[in-house]
């Protein structure tokens, strides 16, 4: 999921970049076009690794702050078999953090740095992730359309020029795809069952059915600092075509689920096969990317209460450890 | 007692026992101090979820009158649990939480090795898969409780003090009443009196190396697994069963 973080300028001061030859790139966009993968000790421009570093630190960021709001449904999962589904789903999202942070540590960043820039506001997540969950119906929803967008924008990402973010995504995209088929299935029980189930369906769809259209990013024409992403092969398709086929997929399993999208303007064109659909509000988006989304305070308050929380027990581990190696070498 | 009711008791103590803890442990998902240990935390509470619906299952058998596993963790009243008092406690912090699961685990997991060789097969069976599971866990739980009390000041008081809270909470799992007894005599079942001993070896060499003091054996809260609880079970199980209350009859 998560590519948002390429829609952002890259503010860095380009320091290094100017010791870069026009030969150096050359020869780096050379390789690219050659689809070899770039590995972490090979040379790449500066502004190649920033954009990578923000990306998938983003990216992380977005599988650890999206524990929380499908965490909020753990304790009252309706079953014991979809309570442990969950909860293997949560931990699976936590594993992807690991490895996007590890990822990431390849192009010479630290996971505290960049742990670090997520509590202080600095490094974005995925706007997604400040909607709530109200009820247990969400927990499908998040499966089935928050998934299933994140698959849409990460299928391109295993053939991502950078060979430990492709390598990366390739084990999570195995994950993730489990999980949207365990999203539409909660749904699916919940549109057979009671109609204060279904209801509780159409509600769901109603409310993650935009904001899961937002999570490609703007459109094509306000997305100005794509090109570079593409160039370098980071990026294999637009905000707009990854949008278009995720509407195009998911409207069918919509109707198969018997709900209703909540988009008026939503109609089949036969001609070129494809669905029109409504214009997004990206008001609401630039507010909830900005902080002011529904549970933006809630998530990094959550995030930054179990990090300082947590510090005592770091500082004991590492006295811990000082003191064994202490040992070990008298 | 006869020796079915006492087997079917047994079980589902056993089931009742892995599901509060695992309970206990969904709450603190996506609180925990570093990556690795929201791991830990969520891979061990999916051991102890399963190994509920295990004990669950088989108990339903037992019983004979069509209740499955959904129908013994949602729609029983706390009156009807049979966990120990220590499980159903409230988390605390993460030096709770950690001196919690080593407490028990270390009397889990002789209970598990006992099992493992009773007369009742599906209980063996369900045993000797759990065993491996709390083997790997009381070892990673028991690092972490020296960890704490030989880190810092800070970090040995706050480990200092979660032992000393929940001491009082042990003894129950030690106190043998007729379910232990029927199924200790009847399925050649775990001899608690020889369990608390390895059990107090155990946690004294932890202690120990975790440059932590033992708490005097003074007196003993009981009634868990007759079914008089704390008031925290209530508001762990009114959270965990709203759906299927709510929803009578529900398919989810």
């Amino acid at each position: 999921m998560y590519t948002q973080g390429l829609d952002q300028k890259d503010k860095s001061a380009p320091q290094r970049d100017t010791l870069e030859t026009p030969e150096q790139l050359e020869a780096f966009q050379a390789r690219i076009d050659a689809e070899e993968k770039i590995e972490a000790k090979d040379w790449m421009p500066e502004a190649y690794r920033r954009t990578l570093v923000r990306q998938i630190s983003q990216h992380a960021h977005s599988e650890i702050i999206g524990m929380q709001p499908e965490g909020n449904w753990l304790t009252r999962a309706p079953t014991l078999k979809r309570k442990a589904i969950l909860l293997a789903k949560i931990q699976d999202e936590a594993g992807h953090g690991l490895y996007l942070y590890s990822a990431g540590e390849t192009l010479g960043v630290s996971r505290d740095a960049m742990v670090g820039d997520l509590l202080t506001g600095k490094a974005k997540y995925s706007s997604i992730f400040n909607y709530p969950t109200l009820t247990w119906a969400d927990i499908g929803a998040i499966g089935w359309l928050v998934d299933g967008a994140a698959i849409m924008n990460q299928i391109p990402l295993c053939r991502c020029s950078y060979g430990p973010y492709a390598r990366a995504m390739v084990r999570i995209c195995r994950e993730e795809s489990f999980h949207q088929r365990q999203g539409f299935d909660i749904l699916r029980v919940l549109c057979e069952g009671t109609p204060e189930q279904k209801a509780m369906a159409q509600d769901a769809l109603n409310r993650w059915w935009w904001p899961s259209l937002m999570m490609f990013g703007p459109n094509d024409a306000d997305s100005k600092h794509s090109a570079q992403s593409m160039a370098w092969k980071i990026k294999r398709f637009s905000n707009d075509e990854l949008r278009q086929k995720f509407v195009d997929v998911t409207v069918p399993q919509a109707e198969f689920l018997g709900l209703k999208v909540p988009d008026d303007d939503l109609v089949y064109d036969e001609k070129s096969g494809h669905y029109r659909f409504g214009e997004i509000d990206w008001q609401e988006f630039i507010e909830v990317i900005k902080g002011n989304g529904p549970c933006n305070r809630q998530r990094l308050g959550k995030r930054r209460k179990a990090h300082e929380d947590g510090e005592w027990v770091r500082e004991a581990a590492r006295a811990y450890a000082e003191k064994q190696a202490a040992k070990a070498a008298a | 007692m006869n020796s079915n009711d006492a087997l079917l008791a047994y079980v589902l103590r056993l089931g009742d026992n892995a599901l509060v803890l695992g309970q206990r442990m969904v709450e603190l998902v996506a609180a925990y101090p570093e990556l690795e240990e929201e791991l830990a935390n969520a891979n061990f509470a999916l051991d102890y979820i399963g190994q509920a619906r295990m004990f669950y299952a088989y108990a339903g058998e037992l019983e004979g009158k069509g209740r499955g596993e959904d129908d013994f963790a949602f729609l029983r009243d706390e009156n009807e649990y049979r966990n120990v008092l220590l499980l159903e406690q409230p988390n605390g912090h993460f030096g709770d939480s950690i001196a919690k699961l080593v407490l028990f685990e270390a009397f889990y997991l002789q209970q598990l090795e006992a099992l493992v060789h009773c007369t009742d097969k599906r209980v063996a069976e369900i045993a000797a898969r759990a065993e491996k599971e709390i083997r790997y866990h009381l070892r990673h739980n028991t690092q972490w409780l020296i960890r704490l009390g030989d880190g810092t000041a800070e970090s040995h008081g706050k480990a200092q003090q979660a032992v000393d809270n929940l001491w009082r909470f042990t003894g129950e799992l030690f106190a043998a009443d007729e379910v232990d007894n029927v199924f200790e005599n009847e399925f050649d079942g775990p001899d608690l009196f020889r369990i608390r001993e390895k059990w107090y070896a155990t946690i004294a060499a932890v202690l120990d190396e975790a440059t932590l003091t033992m708490p005097e054996d003074a007196w003993m809260a009981s009634g868990g697994k007759a079914g008089q609880h704390s008031e925290h079970l209530g508001y762990m199980i009114a959270e965990m069963q709203y759906l299927q209350r709510v929803h009578p009859g529900a398919n989810w």
